[in-house]
């Protein structure tokens, strides 16, 4: 039996990401920090039905499950913090004001999410209760670029969408839910020739056969959306979804915006304005958001949310790498008094310092070390290791 | 890289995609068929075209190994199309994706009676949504070629393959007893290239819409 094997896609983090991960996550809790958003840690696991509120088959089925020896229910393990995070403050703040909150911890998933992802991703994020205007989704947006540009990664794409256009046009059109549910598939894949075909088939009425049809091309850069407007009907909804999205466009125009009308990413779960950012070398989405204000009523009381998360370690892959600093090595001299103070300066100012050990004198190089300390003209030098 | 690549599969989607790309004024500068490299130049300096195997062509898009591809509804559908936007159905490499027995068996007699069926294919998910649709019990018998001897030899009581002329049922003694789509040939492309090589993708995408036959 091959005892060391893990599981397919569950990784160990080795010395050199693990650091870089952990580094990371404190340069972004410390900024989140920095905005008023006061840090949460929710369980790993929860009662199924708390998990999955609000969403779609999709997170359901990614979601591990046992059953609890304890009540008999079943219990899942988080796949999403998100959820979580939306019944501390519905639930247990109940604050009446705007609630900022952030978060950081590993969720699991039976499947992984794209073709290299882990199953276990270390979700970080933020989410601002308390306020529908586009002002908090453009605080949100901020914080992701920041979040971005904390770990060196350039955002290259902020791609805006707005669910509430296909929404009005599901309901415009009539359409049953097991339609919808397969219409929202291939949208998601801009997928027009089976479009046409479902189009065609369930006698869809005009102005939203034409609509539904236009929409896999409702994407772009920032002059994408007055194109869009000429191509949708004007219902009330679209008119204040597509609204929303120039606001929130204007307000961070200094951003690279784009839009696609057709991204329908958690569709089940937002309830209007939705994001995702690119990056270079990335085949998908680097972090993921968008508002979601119905969450929070079946946890008790309905709030306005919005909020963003992106997985630590998928990040730090992505993220440029300066070499691990080289580590200092101490003589074993427990009772030299000048030698313990040269340590004490040194780890002060942000040196590794290790203490030497008897017995081990090849294998310094090998863990880490590249300079040494030596009693040289009355006093202890830093030099190579040689 | 800056400039785009393109996935294609050497043979029918390689030779029928030629004409496309030079109606977006692409043309590549070596053939797959002369030559043994896997990266081809293209006449233009930022578009490359990388030759994979058919039924890998959605898992190099997804991957952002290559930003568009060309992968025939057969593949797309054993792959899931996780991932991937079908903006466009090119209509080229078409033909039918059917179910055939050997002359001489009662295929509807066997479904009527609610008989299980042995079913050899390569189109595993295909093949189990469409007879689960259907209602009847298979037994599926993964096979990589040469489907058409399956029920000769006894291994499998149908199979559920591509036809395209039909000629190689024939000279086997088999004969399609039931259609379940047909098949052509599809412009894929990566997510997150679609939003970041807009400007380069965007004239290509457009110009392959307009020279669909």
């Amino acid at each position: 039996m091959r005892r060391w094997l893990l599981p397919e896609a569950i990784e160990d983090v080795l010395p050199a990401e693990a650091w870089q991960v952990e580094v990371l996550r404190r340069r972004l809790l410390d900024a989140f920090r920095g905005h008023g958003y006061e840090y949460v840690i929710p369980p790993l696991l929860e009662y199924v039905e708390s998990l999955l509120t609000g969403s779609g088959r999709d997170l359901d089925l990614r979601t591990f499950k046992l059953v609890d020896q304890l009540s008999g229910r079943t219990l899942g393990i988080r796949a999403d913090i998100t959820p979580q995070v939306a019944r501390i403050d519905a639930h247990l703040l109940n604050r009446s004001g705007v609630t900022r909150l952030c978060y950081c911890g590993s969720v699991l998933h039976t499947l992984p999410a794209a073709l290299t992802a882990s199953r276990q991703p270390l979700q970080i994020g933020i989410e601002l209760y308390g306020h529908a205007g586009t002002d908090a989704d453009a605080e949100i947006i901020r914080l992701l670029v920041l979040a971005l540009q904390l770990s060196g990664v350039a955002a290259s794409r902020i791609d805006l969408g707005h669910v509430g256009v296909f929404r009005a046009l599901a309901a415009g059109a009539g359409l049953d839910a097991d339609l919808e549910l397969e219409l929202f598939g291939v949208l998601q894949a801009k997928d027009l020739p089976t479009l046409r075909e479902i189009v065609k088939g369930a006698h869809i009425a005009e102005p939203f056969r034409s609509a539904l049809l236009a929409l896999p091309e409702c994407y772009g850069g920032s002059n994408g959306l007055a194109a869009a407007a000429a191509r949708l009907p004007a219902l009330p909804e679209i008119s204040a979804a597509l609204a929303e999205l120039a606001a929130l466009a204007r307000s961070v125009k200094d951003l690279p915006v784009s839009f696609d009308l057709a991204d329908l990413r958690g569709y089940h779960y937002h309830s209007g304005v939705v994001f995702a950012a690119y990056a270079a070398n990335h085949p998908g989405a680097i972090a993921l958001g968008g508002r979601y204000d119905k969450v929070g009523l079946s946890f008790g009381r309905a709030r306005a949310a919005t909020g963003f998360s992106l997985d630590l370690r998928e990040l730090v892959r992505l993220a440029p790498h300066a070499a691990a600093p080289g580590m200092i090595l101490a003589p074993c001299a427990p009772e030299d008094l000048l030698l313990g103070q040269a340590v004490a300066a040194l780890r002060a100012a942000g040196e590794i310092v290790v203490d030497a050990l008897p017995g081990h004198d090849a294998d310094w190089a090998e863990a880490g070390c590249d300079r040494r300390l030596a009693y040289r003209d009355g006093r202890w030098q830093t030099v190579s290791l040689e | 890289m800056n400039g785009i690549t393109i996935a294609l599969s050497k043979g029918r989607i390689f030779e029928e995609t030629l004409p496309l790309l030079a109606a977006a004024g692409i043309v590549p500068l070596e053939h797959p068929e002369s030559s043994r490299k896997l990266i081809i130049n293209t006449n233009r300096p930022d578009v490359r075209v990388v030759i994979v195997r058919a039924s890998d062509t959605p898992t190099y898009v997804q991957h952002g190994a290559a930003d568009i591809g060309i992968a025939g509804r057969d593949v797309l559908l054993e792959h899931g199309g996780a991932g991937l936007y079908q903006p466009l159905d090119l209509n080229i490499a078409r033909c039918r994706m059917c179910v055939a027995v050997p002359v001489g068996f009662d295929y509807q007699q066997a479904v009527r009676r609610g008989a299980r069926l042995r079913v050899a294919t390569k189109y595993i998910s295909t093949a189990r949504e469409h007879f689960a649709d259907k209602g009847v019990h298979v037994d599926l018998i993964k096979l990589y070629g040469s489907m058409e001897l399956a029920p000769l030899v006894g291994l499998a009581d149908a199979i559920v393959d591509l036809v395209s002329s039909g000629n190689t049922l024939l000279a086997n003694n088999l004969m399609v007893v039931e259609e379940l789509m047909t098949i052509s040939s599809r412009l894929i492309v990566n997510q997150a290239a679609l939003k970041m090589k807009h400007e380069i993708l965007q004239p290509l995408i457009d110009a392959f819409a307009g020279a669909v036959k």
